[in-house]
């Protein structure tokens, strides 16, 4: 059989991956991020909130049902880089159109194929996220030390605003499934295609907007509801829509944030955000409903946190709030809410896409606060 | 939710014998049950009746009844215990369906005993096709799930079962209800089938019940290990594909895991039918699993069965996943939730999460079709196998190439010698599953067959079709002569799972070649923790499979490690009672100090448990695997010594090339197990120590066999050397038998070892003895007196402990001689011989150095540990030392039991019921020298009847009391049946018996009615033969003893339709006059009046004296 041309992977911290080439040839930097998910690969490389990353699957065998047009969670791949253990030589599956090796190369996405993802994943764990370089074909004969001098080139994920990058250039709709009861506006920091699908399964008319869209943008579609998407970067970064945000909440209307929308709402009601060290991707993990106690197997993808104290309720410019979820892995806060106001956000990823379906039932929550504000 | 308050004891039930489709998983699960319950600080009281158990040892419960586990039974135990809890759904179909039993008989509410795990109305909701069916229905329609059942329709008789095929036409798939390992279930083709099939699954649900349905053969197969808390979180363990399209019984399949050909939506929407579908059969507290299948064209999804009880799937995913669901199961039922129970493994975080791998697991299981002649390969709905192995690699290529070549058997693994065979023979092959199958796919693609092609004739998933077309290009690769086994050659191949023995093979290399250029080019694993989240915690827990990966995880260890290499996937002759023995080994010596490391390839054992010994690698054991190990382990601290002794065969045939390897092999050394396998040198020893053998002599040929034959004078034993449990051998009486046998060892391939060939003892009491020695004291642990005369392989024959016949002149003459061999041998560490007594004189038939078979119930019987002594003994300690610190009885041994000691009654299970000729009849059911036995039972009570009543009962379901005797013996067995017989008609028993057998009955004042025999058909006013009567179960015990040579017709064929027709009707049959001698002191016992039941920590107080 044919092999395919050598490639390398080199980590900011001098260790190196040999490997083959998986996808495009060249070469590529991003922050170099493990992702645990054993399904779903296809929504994985398509969430603009991988922008800028190299994402390492730690599920050894990646691609076994090709690719299809129905999992995509956005227009195009977003991940800067793509590490496999075992890329699949065929598709199996009867809704694929095509092998991922193919999409990947169509999309110029460089990505290499090592056999120790899971040393490397052991790695990051012990060292925390980092820039990397995945080179190959003509990019991976250079020496090794000039590899590493153009990785330690590569700008850091730290303070990066991301979102510009990745938002949708002009506000669109995605109707309601059914009868319409609810006008929500939904601020695209790298939203996920079925973020609005689940809403507009529960009625709600999605008015998706772009990343620079302003307070007065928001409310000026006169909203039942306002949701800040998941998204790429540095919340610390994110001042703009800090301040729409805090425009919204002044307004008094219900809110929803998914991910990046926690971060914000956490720096808009005035607590701090930290990076982890190496972050949550995955689709197991457990996040507790502090009220009820209940658990849910949910999907994450989050390399920064909100500061909140976790032991109580605590002022905020828009009154009391309390930490709603926690991760019972490693005590992360997982959602917050305000305590006399229509607003809550979550961390982790309710719409799933990859992921378990357990937190669903927060899209229904949203749709309450908003039935509860008329 | 903490753990309730309101329980304080808790009685589990076990699932009994290991028999096909319930096997050494439901000790694992209960093991950890009981572990885990008394950790808790609860009263633990447990009903099994299999000695070779972990579960059973008196240390794992506070009250532990080596009982038959019937409702009436385990009644009497709750009358006695009175526990305020019964955790019915570790032990398998069998503790369910006692559970089910004592419910609806009222004894559970009149005992006030509360069912935790899983109440009754969501047992049946899960079992019960036509409510699950509702249940699925309901979930999809109001969920809004893709979910369905297959078209079915339930009948109770032929005729319902005719209307219904005319409704769902053929092919369709017949299962009985309430079954387990799927018991009465296969495809119907045709009308004939279909009469053939569902009337014999009519007759084996106990609700005669069967269920058609629609064929969804070929459908991808999957499954989901799910577990709940009383919280109401879901989470999902595990989830499994099956390579082996449906059409196979997920037992009998390849089975894969995480689910390798789905997308995270098809993924999902079965993950959300199954949370949905657990809540509304209303499972609270443990787990489930629930398989599915999807049509790999259109992607409709089948939910085709649930079971409401951890199973042999959730021990897989156990080991497959690092999380240990019976042990969570256990705490959930006694109100924990999931969120409070901590992940062992990462030790920070909790178990309410779901285990991501970053590496495959293959299980492939295990058949014993060799051990039933005429029996039908090929593999339906009914399970057959009798085990399995599982391997772990970082992909699935090098897992399932490690899964094959841990089972051990001839040509399990792939091979690329020679050509490739015949394209279309090998797809027409394929083509019907059968043992090997995939095999014929590997030859099929290297003989040019296209995928498609491939995936046409089989239904395997194309994607999987694709990585073994991967491993055909690789032995391309390796095959090229011109070119060096390069470096990068080698890690390519070794990284897909090739073994250093399939390289040698390609290049025409032998095996330690290959190593050595392997070793020389630095081509060696490293080993990876199994850690529950893909690497994202760190693994607390060391866990280890091997993998040609990038760095290694074996943690550094500071002090003296003991490797025990254990018995690898279970088969006949060859099962949980060595898991007993390695487990036992590891328990004791890591109190002693050490730090133990177990080898191991079962997933259904407590060995491969990640807690029972210090490290855990779940590997083959083969040399190569062995000695990765042993070196990972040298380079990580000192390795004190490996144990061979333990594992039975597999490890022993391994010891003398570890000792050439350099590897300290503890215990009997290499050279003395030699010493007592090789039969020239067997003699010496046994003429050395002046003690008698049958006259024997070994051959390679017919012609030598028949010249032996000749001297020695028939019948003849004949057996290949170096095997366990009897396999090939056979009694033969004259020379035309003995050169189809020599001619079937030719070409089975089987004369790399000579035949042996041994006077074979009419008459004679065979004797087992299990002992220990140190080099100066000898522990006799147990003598066991078989009831079955010689010729029935030990595994398959009951046998009473203390001996019921001997007196103290014949133990002593035992003693003496178990010295004399132990000595001549060089044991060190346990020893097991057979003797016969024939006419007053003691042979030795032949000496195991080695734990046996017997270990666990001489262990069990006695109140002593033997195994735990053994490896002692192996690291050193004397007996005396072990004696002085306890381990041992201070005094005595098991030989000198005192008078009022317990009578132990082993019995063996067979599993004939399984197996089928290829046009449909059973195989016949004799007991012979080859062992055949799946499994064992122990009744213990004050007297032999009672203990010998219990066994049965254990065994076989209970001896009647009353009713119609058949009996046919053969001639030389009339004068010993006479007896029993006339004391079973004083009994009141009614006796039927075929023509010369009433002659000799009637002369001996025993009225007996003469029944027709099978071969005489139907008498002319319509008088039924004797198969009809048992088949309309009219005759309640039979008795009946072969005569005649196998495959004649006349008598044996008569005697295997009767022995056929009570295999079918579940009658008891006895097929030895000992047995029937047995059988009748077993009937008296229990028409007598009332049997008790007493603990074995009871018992031990009466044999230790309370210690």
């Amino acid at each position: 059989m044919t092999q395919p041309p050598p490639a390398i992977l080199v980590l900011e911290d001098g260790r190196v991956f040999h490997g083959a080439a998986y996808g495009a040839e060249g070469e590529t930097f991003g922050e170099m991020v493990f992702n645990t998910g054993m399904t779903g690969y296809q929504e994985t490389l398509t969430d603009p909130s991988y922008a800028r990353q190299i994402v390492a699957m730690t599920a050894p065998h990646i691609g076994n049902t090709g690719v299809n047009d129905d999992d995509p969670e956005s227009s195009r791949i977003h991940v800067a880089g793509y590490v496999v253990r075992e890329p699949a030589r065929v598709a199996s599956s009867w809704r694929a159109t095509g092998s991922l090796g193919s999409a990947l190369r169509a999309q110029g996405v460089v990505g290499i194929a090592i056999p120790g993802t899971r040393a490397l994943t052991r790695h990051l764990r012990d060292k925390g996220a980092m820039r990397a370089g995945i080179f190959s074909g003509d990019a991976a004969r250079a020496a090794e030390r000039d590899l590493l001098d153009r990785v330690l080139a590569s700008p850091g994920m730290e303070g990066a605003d991301l979102a510009a990058g990745v938002t949708t250039a002009e506000p669109y709709v995605v109707p309601a499934i059914g009868e319409k009861k609810y006008t929500v506006a939904a601020v695209d920091l790298g939203i996920k295609s079925m973020t609005p699908h689940r809403m507009a399964e529960r009625g709600c008319e999605v008015h998706v907007l772009p990343a620079t869209a302003t307070a007065d943008d928001i409310l000026a579609l006169r909203p039942d509801g306002v949701f800040f998407s998941n998204g790429p970067g540095d919340p610390a970064a994110a001042d703009d829509q800090v301040a729409a945000l805090r425009g919204v909440l002044d307004a008094g209307v219900p809110f929803f944030g998914i991910c990046f929308g926690n971060q914000i709402f956490g720096r808009a009601l005035g607590l701090g955000t930290y990076k982890l060290r190496f972050g949550h991707r995955g689709l197991n993990q457990p996040v507790q409903d502090r009220a009820t106690g209940k658990v849910d197997v949910s999907a994450h993808n989050h390399g920064f946190a909100v500061d909140a104290p976790a032991d109580g309720p605590f002022d905020t410019p828009y009154g009391r709030a309390e930490v709603s979820h926690v991760n019972l892995n490693d005590g992360c806060v997982e959602g917050l809410r305000l305590l006399d106001r229509p607003a809550f956000s979550v961390q982790y990823h309710p719409e799933a896409a990859a992921g378990p379906h357990d937190a669903t039932g927060l899209f229904a929550r949203f749709c309450e606060i908003m039935e509860g504000s008329d | 939710m903490p753990r309730r308050t309101d329980i304080s004891s808790v009685l589990v039930i076990g699932s009994g014998p290991i028999v096909i489709g319930q096997a050494a998983e439901f000790d694992y699960s209960g093991t950890q049950a009981c572990r885990v319950l008394r950790a808790e600080g609860l009263r633990v009281i447990l009903v099994n009746s299999n000695p070779a158990t972990i579960m059973t040892d008196p240390e794992m419960a506070d009250a532990t009844y080596v009982e038959p586990i019937t409702p009436e039974v385990v009644e009497k135990i709750i009358a006695k215990e009175r526990p305020d809890a019964l955790l019915p759904t570790l032990g398998g179909q069998t503790a369910l369906n006692t559970a089910i039993a004592l419910f609806e008989s009222g004894v559970l509410a009149r005992y006030d005993v509360e069912l935790i795990g899983a109440d009754v109305d969501a047992i049946q909701a899960g079992e019960n096709r036509e409510r699950f069916k509702g249940v699925v229905a309901k979930v999809a329609r109001e969920k809004g799930l893709n979910a369905e059942s297959a078209r079915s329709l339930i009948c109770h008789t032929m005729d319902e079962c005719l209307a219904a095929a005319a409704e769902l036409g053929y092919p369709m798939v017949v299962r009985p209800s309430f079954t387990m390992g799927g018991a009465g279930s296969g495809f119907a083709h045709d009308e004939t089938d279909l009469r053939r099939i569902a009337g014999s699954g009519l007759a084996a649900s106990p609700t005669s019940e069967v269920l058609l349905e629609e064929s969804i053969l070929g459908w991808k197969e999957y499954e989901l290990e799910v577990m709940r808390d009383r919280a109401d979180n879901v989470v999902i363990i595990c989830s499994i594909e099956n390579l082996d399209p449906m059409g196979v019984h997920t037992g009998d399949s390849i089975t894969v895991a995480p689910a390798m050909t789905l997308t995270d939506r098809e993924y999902q929407n079965m993950r959300d039918v199954a949370i949905e579908v657990i809540r509304e059969v209303g499972v609270d507290t443990g787990g489930c699993n629930i398989q599915f299948a999807i049509d790999p064209g259109s992607g409709r999804m089948i939910v085709i069965e649930m079971n409401p009880r951890v199973s042999r799937s959730s021990a897989l995913a156990s080991k497959a996943t690092g999380f240990p669901i019976a042990k969570i199961a256990a705490k959930l039922a006694i109100g924990y939730t999931l969120d409070e129970i901590p992940n062992d493994i990462t030790a920070e975080t909790p178990a309410s999460f779901e285990p991501s791998l970053d590496y495959v697991v293959v299980k492939v299981p295990r058949f014993a079709f060799e051990k039933f002649p005429g029996a039908d390969g090929g593999l339906t709905t009914h399970m057959k196998s009798v085990g399995e192995a599982m391997a772990i690699g970082r992909n699935l290529t090098e897992a399932l190439q490690k899964a094959l070549r841990s089972l051990e058997q001839k040509g399990s693994a792939f091979s690329w010698a020679g050509e490739p065979g015949d394209v279309e023979a090998l797809l027409e092959s394929a083509s019907r599953p059968h043992d090997g199958r995939l095999r014929d796919v590997q030859r099929a693609l290297w003989a040019g067959a296209t995928i498609e092609q491939v995936y046409a004739a089989t239904s395997i998933d194309p994607w999987f079709l694709d990585q073994i077309a991967a491993l055909n290009e690789i032995a391309d690769d390796i095959r090229v002569s011109a070119d060096a086994l390069t470096r990068d050659k080698l890690l390519r191949a070794k990284r897909h799972g090739f073994s250093d023995a399939q390289i040698g093979e390609i290049r025409n290399l032998r095996e330690d070649v290959v190593r050595e250029l392997r070793h020389a080019l630095d081509v060696r694993p490293v080993y990876l923790t199994v850690d529950t989240c893909a690497a994202e915690f760190a693994a607390q827990t060391p866990y280890l499979y091997s993998s040609y990966d990038e760095e290694t995880e074996v943690p550094p260890g500071d002090r003296p490690k003991v490797i025990i290499l254990g018995s690898g996937p279970n088969r006949i002759g060859q099962g949980v009672e060595f898991d007993y023995s390695c487990v036992h080994a590891s328990f004791t010596l890591t109190e002693a100090g050490y730090e133990t490391v177990m080898v191991n390839c079962n997933p259904e054992t407590v060995s491969t448990d990640y807690d029972t010994s210090g490290r855990l690698y779940f590997e083959p054991l083969t040399l190569e695997d062995v000695l990765e190990v042993v070196h990972a382990e040298q380079q990580s601290g000192e390795v004190a010594g490996v144990i061979v002794q333990l594992g039975g065969q597999t490890p022993l045939g391994l010891a003398q090339k570890l000792k050439d390897a350099g590897v300290p092999v503890v215990g009997t050394s290499p050279e003395s197990i030699h010493l007592a396998e090789e039969r020239g040198a067997f003699g010496r020893v046994l003429h050395r120590a002046g003690l008698p053998a049958p006259k024997h002599g070994t051959a390679t040929s017919y012609e030598e066999a028949r010249e032996i034959a000749a001297e020695i004078g028939y019948p003849v034993l004949v057996r290949p050397s170096y095997v366990l449990g009897g396999r090939g051998m056979e009694i033969v009486y004259d020379d035309a038998t003995l050169e189809s046998y020599m001619e079937q060892q030719r070409q089975g391939d089987l004369l790399d070892h000579p035949v042996l060939v041994d006077r074979f003892l009419d008459e004679a009491i065979e004797i087992d003895v299990d002992a220990l020695y140190d080099g100066t004291d000898l522990y006799l642990g147990g003598v066991m007196e078989h009831i079955e005369e010689a010729g029935i392989h030990s595994g398959d024959s009951a046998c009473a402990l203390p001996p019921i016949t001997l007196g103290h002149d014949d133990v002593r003459r035992i003693r003496e001689a178990t010295v004399a061999l132990a000595e001549g041998i060089g044991v060190r560490g346990l020893m097991n011989v057979q003797y016969a007594l024939s006419a007053g004189v003691l042979y030795v038939l032949e000496a195991n150095p080695r734990a046996s078979r017997t270990v666990p119930f001489v262990s069990k019987a006695t109140a002593v540990p033997l195994a735990k002594a053994a490896a002692r003994v192996m690291l050193g300690t004397t007996i005396a030392e072990l004696r002085a610190e306890g381990l041992l009885p201070a005094t005595g041994d098991g030989g000198t039991l005192p008078l009022d000691a317990p009578i132990a009654v082993k019995e063996a299970v067979l599993p004939f019921d399984r197996f089928r000729t290829r046009d449909g009849a059973f195989v016949d059911t004799v007991l012979g020298p080859e062992m055949r036995s799946t499994g064992e039972v122990m009744g213990i009570d004050e007297n032999f009847g009672t203990a010998y009543a219990k066994s049965q009962q254990a065994a076989y379901g209970s001896l009647p009391t009353k009713g119609r005797v058949f009996v046919s013996v053969a001639n030389r067995d009339k004068r010993h049946m006479v007896f029993p017989v006339k004391r079973l008609a004083d009994l009141g028993f009614e006796i039927l018996a075929t023509e010369g057998t009433a002659e000799v009955l009637h002369r001996n004042g025993v009225r007996a009615k003469i029944v027709r025999k099978h071969s005489a058909g139907t008498g002319p006013d319509g008088e039924p033969t004797i198969v009809r009567r048992v088949l309309d179960g009219d005759v309640d015990l039979i008795v009946n003893t072969p005569f005649g040579s196998p495959g004649q017709s006349g008598p044996r064929l008569d005697g295997y339709e009767i022995r056929t027709a009570a295999v079918l009707r579940g009658v008891p049959c006895v097929t030895t006059v000992q047995g029937l001698a047995a059988a009748v002191q077993g009937i008296e016992a229990v028409a007598g009046g009332q049997v008790g039941v007493r603990s074995l920590q009871e018992h031990a107080a009466r044999l230790r004296g309370g210690a």
